[in-house]
């Protein structure tokens, strides 16, 4: 603080309150660094991020079975839908993981 | 006591889960659960924070004027960051939504306190009422229009019978992903918290003396835990509000 007010000659001004604040601040940790204005993250630390994976394909697979069951139990034709749901639920949460991993470019869409 | 040790050593984690009346004979009567006086309790303290943290009106804000400005500036901001310029007119279902579901997780870490977000029907419902709103949001903008997200423009047409089956797939998963991660989360931390007290109970019980003293390894770490939680019950409800609002985003832009 000392040595700010001797930097600054004749320091009472408005402009060289700021930059001393600015310094002050910036000295304390106080302001925030300007992170990137993207589309904001879902925060990502390694065991949160792991947990959602799971879930992710958990989840799709879980929808497409029970689609697929209830289709095989409406027309009678297990274990027909059922096989071809699996197959289809794991892919769609292989794409519900890379949209959330993927490259920024397939994350246009979550 | 060997008896007791016995009854005492299987730990009962779940039990705390169990739905119960509340409010009295007159609960019991019209099923109100316990897990609704916790919904009660949790609205009531919403909306006191904001009647009662806004009432002074000051310009220079106290504690509780500042909590309540800071909520809504944090949830307007993330509607106007995650959905654009629109997000201004889901602003009220998305702080209704957080702090609902932030007021569960943290009124679920007070002893006695019952967890409602640790309810997969509860999340489940929530999770509903956001893909519902979604579809009908991007069903009243885009019309019809609104299937063509299901076929991402410029994939060859011959792929089509694979790629809409599983982007439709993909698009119902939402709703189980959502409530599935915050009532894993939820359920997770407090099964933690009761299997960590259990040990406390059953060394203290078991070994005497040096159990008391073997005791502090589960409190110390249940004392850690509190904290995880408590940044857990934050950051379960941020996850879900901002899912939400990426979701509108896609309804309202479609690609």
């Amino acid at each position: 603080m000392g040595e700010d007010r001797a930097g600054g000659d004749g320091g009472r001004g408005a402009a060289s309150f700021e930059t001393r604040l600015a310094a002050a601040r910036s000295r304390q940790g106080l302001d925030r660094p300007e992170t990137s204005s993207g589309p904001a993250e879902v925060p990502a630390n390694a065991l949160a991020l792991g947990l959602r994976v799971g879930v992710e394909l958990a989840s799709a697979l879980a929808v497409a079975v029970a689609i697929g069951y209830g289709l095989d139990r409406w027309l009678h034709t297990r274990p027909l839908f059922l096989a071809a749901f699996v197959l289809l639920g794991g892919a769609a949460g292989m794409l519900n993981v890379w949209r959330l991993v993927g490259p920024r470019a397939a994350r246009g869409r979550r | 006591m060997i008896v007791l040790a016995a009854e005492g050593s299987a730990i009962d984690a779940l039990g705390q889960f169990r739905l119960g009346h509340g409010l009295g004979e007159v609960g019991g009567a019209v099923n109100f659960t316990n897990s609704n006086e916790i919904m009660l309790i949790a609205g009531a303290l919403i909306l006191g924070l904001l009647y009662f943290g806004m009432k002074p009106r000051a310009i220079v804000p106290g504690r509780l004027q500042a909590l309540a400005e800071y909520f809504y500036e944090f949830i307007y901001n993330m509607c106007l960051d995650q959905i654009g310029e629109e997000g201004k007119r889901f602003f009220p279902f998305i702080f209704t939504l957080f702090t609902f579901i932030l007021m569960g997780n943290l009124l679920g870490l007070f002893p006695y306190f019952f967890t409602f977000t640790s309810h997969l029907m509860v999340t489940g419902a929530l999770a509903i009422l956001v893909i519902v709103l979604v579809t009908l949001v991007a069903l009243r903008i885009h019309g019809l229009h609104f299937f063509t997200y299901f076929f991402p423009a410029g994939a060859p047409k011959l792929l089509a019978p694979l790629i809409i089956p599983i982007e439709i797939l993909s698009y119902l998963s939402r709703p189980v992903s959502l409530s599935i991660r915050l009532f894993a989360n939820m359920t997770a931390g407090h099964v933690m918290f009761e299997v960590f007290a259990s040990f406390m109970l059953m060394l203290a019980g078991a070994l005497g003396a040096l159990g008391y003293a073997m005791a502090l390894g589960p409190l110390v770490l249940n004392v850690a835990l509190m904290g995880f939680e408590l940044l857990v019950a934050f950051l379960q409800a941020y996850v879900f509000a901002i899912l939400t609002c990426i979701y509108l985003h896609d309804a309202v832009h479609l690609h």
